[in-house]
């Protein structure tokens, strides 16, 4: 009997030791499996409250979904080590105080890697501290004045209204002859730029320029008033310069509600669904740089993005067609270079050279750009995708590229 | 001219309505309601979950609309803004809880309905043209609407049991409740009234200007500009701050345009102005 309950002791405490070694070793191997890969973080600064909230938000949702769906594969080799990736998110709620408090944070977390600020204000506002604190940037602002030397931390995320402006209007010109242009802005410096760009490249290209000086608030919710005396006009082109796409719809309705006939189009990427919600069949037609991507040119690789991105969020957003590369670019040049991990002057070094293939367009490829515009090497290659908008989605007009 | 005009008048249908629950607010209760535009906002968003989204129709998402602001206004008057307000005698204490409901109300928007600005099929298709005037039939009947429910408001102030109860209560607190209108109950079927008129002009216009979740701000200001121009806490004064309001904007907008945007800048020159001769608004006296 007591042989036996010795007996049965032993091996139920040999069972438990057993369970809790397998159960440490279990613990053990992930946690070390865990411990194997080191963090990199990567920040964003920009706006994703308030109602320009779309475009910084769409930028966070996109390194969120690629970082997790990068992490969730085993981390990032760069050099002998593999990284999981950790977004670090600042709303600066468009204020470019914020935003400098923003870049600050990011500094004192030791990151040397930021997409953002959205808008020019914050971008010029935060270039001190990126340049102080060994800080690379990727702003979606179009000042060429953060591109040219001696500014060298700026990295353009996006094609610029400069860039895309004299392309389209070329185009319709050739194509839909246009001769008459008429422009409309918020009043606000970024929309402002990209208006007094665009009506240059208007001039240069042989336009007539019926409207010049027209604005809004951009807080407007009715733009009849706005696009009254505009309409009389009779432009055979309405530029919605900078527009946000909170806007785009509500101006698209107003314009042809009023009876207006030509042609809108806009230089900042925008979204079918709140086209489609906000002006429906109105905005047939609509001219725009449509994202870094539509469905003639997408790889496997951008489908699941756009899936994992809709799973995780419940809708995609498509301005991250073109938002989902800033991350890309970061973490290829780092690939490319491994010393740069903490060092933005041997990532500068590498993006004079830097090349990979491009994972989310056919045909391309992953290279730092911007010589025309900037002397340097200070944009990222994306697709300039121009489309126009048809029953609730973007049809490809033409596909461009910036030097 | 004519398109000015009517442009004007619409615009002010619009603003009056936005104004009215936000004076009614501050009439009853001395309070500056910041949380008016998102209280907008989430009327515009539960229109469009209900009419866009569902496919429901769009009386059903407007009432829908009011009944969900009314209840959110009277749990806020009836746990936050009474018990502030019992509490604390500095007046900026209900101020501070009305801006802290603004924020917390842009949060909780933004977490449900995203970050996209939103719409709805028009409730009704095409445009009237005239030599004149062109005008969307669905601006129209919007407009009527607003003209309707601003006269409905009025009546129902000057007449019923609980809108004589609210014009003595806004009139003198203490006579009212000497006289025996109950302060709490009135009170609070005040600022559900206020914020079911928010609610439902916010669902009211999702169908021709969409609704984002960042709007609630600018909203608030332009409903605290009407009132500064009609006189805080006076039904008509929000009616003629709304009226001025627009046909100031759709005046300004055409015959400044060659100047650039300086409507606004006119606009609050003119205000200031007008404020520093007339600081209790057009018709700034109490209510009643």
């Amino acid at each position: 009997m007591g042989s036996e309950m010795i007996n049965r002791r032993s091996t139920l405490k040999s069972l438990a030791l057993g369970a809790v070694s397998v159960l440490a070793i279990a613990a053990g191997g992930t946690l070390s499996a865990q411990a194997e890969n080191k963090e990199l973080k990567i920040g964003f600064v920009g706006v994703t409250s308030g109602p320009a909230a779309a475009w910084g938000t769409s930028n966070v949702r996109s390194m969120q979904t690629r970082a997790d769906w990068i992490n969730e594969t085993g981390g990032v080799k760069i050099g002998g080590d593999t990284y999981n990736i950790t977004i670090v998110t600042f709303d600066d709620q468009k204020d470019p105080k914020r935003a400098i408090a923003g870049m600050e944070k990011m500094a004192q977390e030791g990151i040397h890697y930021v997409v953002g600020p959205n808008v020019d204000d914050g971008a010029a506002a935060v270039r001190p501290v990126a340049e102080s604190k060994g800080i690379i940037y990727f702003p979606y602002a179009f000042p060429k004045s953060l591109y040219v030397a001696p500014a060298s931390n700026a990295v353009l995320g996006m094609v610029a209204n400069y860039q895309s402006g004299p392309a389209i209007y070329k185009y319709l010109m050739k194509n839909k002859g246009v001769k008459k242009v008429a422009f409309i802005a918020a009043n606000e410096s970024d929309p402002l730029s990209q208006r007094d760009s665009g009506v240059a490249a208007a001039k240069a290209l042989g336009l007539e320029v019926v409207a010049e000086t027209d604005t809004y608030q951009n807080d407007t919710r009715d733009f009849t008033p706005v696009l009254t005396p505009i309409v009389q006009l009779k432009p055979d082109l309405l530029v919605l310069s900078g527009v946000a796409p909170a806007n785009a719809p509500l101006l698209i309705r107003a314009a042809r509600e009023l009876g207006y006939q030509g042609l809108i189009s806009a230089e900042t990427a925008q979204d079918a669904t709140v086209l489609q919600e906000g002006a429906g069949e109105l905005a047939n037609g609509f001219i725009s740089v449509g994202g870094a991507s539509t469905p003639e040119i997408r790889t496997p690789m951008m489908k699941e993005f756009i899936d994992r991105y809709t799973k995780k969020f419940g809708e995609y957003n498509d301005e991250s067609n073109t938002k989902v590369y800033a991350l890309e670019y970061i973490i290829e040049t780092l690939k490319a270079n491994p010393k740069a991990i903490d060092n933005v002057d041997e990532f500068k070094k590498t993006m004079d050279t830097f090349s990979a293939p491009n994972p989310f367009a056919k045909g391309s490829t992953l290279k730092y750009v911007g010589m025309t515009s900037f002397g340097q090497k200070r944009q990222v290659s994306v697709p300039m995708v121009v489309t126009e908008f048809k029953d609730g989605a973007f049809q490809t007009l033409f596909v461009g590229e910036v030097d | 001219m004519e398109q000015v005009i009517a442009n004007g008048l619409y615009l002010g249908a619009q603003y009056a309505l936005i104004a009215l629950g936000l004076t009614l607010i501050f009439a009853l209760m001395n309070v500056l309601n910041f949380a008016h535009g998102q209280m907008y906002v989430l009327g515009g968003f539960v229109t469009y979950s209900i009419y866009g989204q569902l496919k429901l129709p769009f009386a059903l998402a407007l009432v829908c609309s009011g009944v969900t602001l009314a209840i959110i206004g009277a749990l806020m008057e009836k746990f936050l803004f009474r018990t502030v307000i019992r509490r604390s005698k500095r007046e900026e204490s209900t101020m501070l809880l009305a801006a802290a409901t603004a924020f917390f109300l842009d949060a909780v928007i933004l977490l449900l309905f995203g970050e996209k600005q939103r719409g709805v099929p028009k409730i009704v298709s095409g445009v009237f043209v005239s030599d004149w005037v062109i005008l969307p039939y669905d601006r129209i009947v919007v407009g009527v609407i607003a003209i309707l429910m601003i006269a409905a408001f009025v009546l129902y102030m000057q007449y019923s049991k609980p809108g004589r109860a609210m014009r003595a209560l806004a009139q003198d607190r203490i006579a009212a409740q000497l006289m025996g209108v109950k302060v709490d109950r009135y009170s609070m079927i005040g600022f559900a009234l206020g914020a079911m008129l928010a609610g439902v002009v916010g669902g009211l216009l999702v169908s021709i200007t969409g609704v984002n979740s960042g709007i609630g701000g600018p909203i608030s200001i332009k409903a605290f500009l009407m009132v500064m121009i009609g006189g805080a806490g006076v039904v008509g004064g929000a009616i003629a701050g709304g009226f001025i309001l627009g046909m100031m904007e759709s005046v300004g907008l055409t015959v400044l345009r060659e100047y650039g945007d300086v409507t606004y800048l006119v606009i609050f020159a003119l205000l200031m102005v007008f404020l520093s001769i007339r600081p209790n608004g057009l018709m700034g006296k109490p209510w009643g």
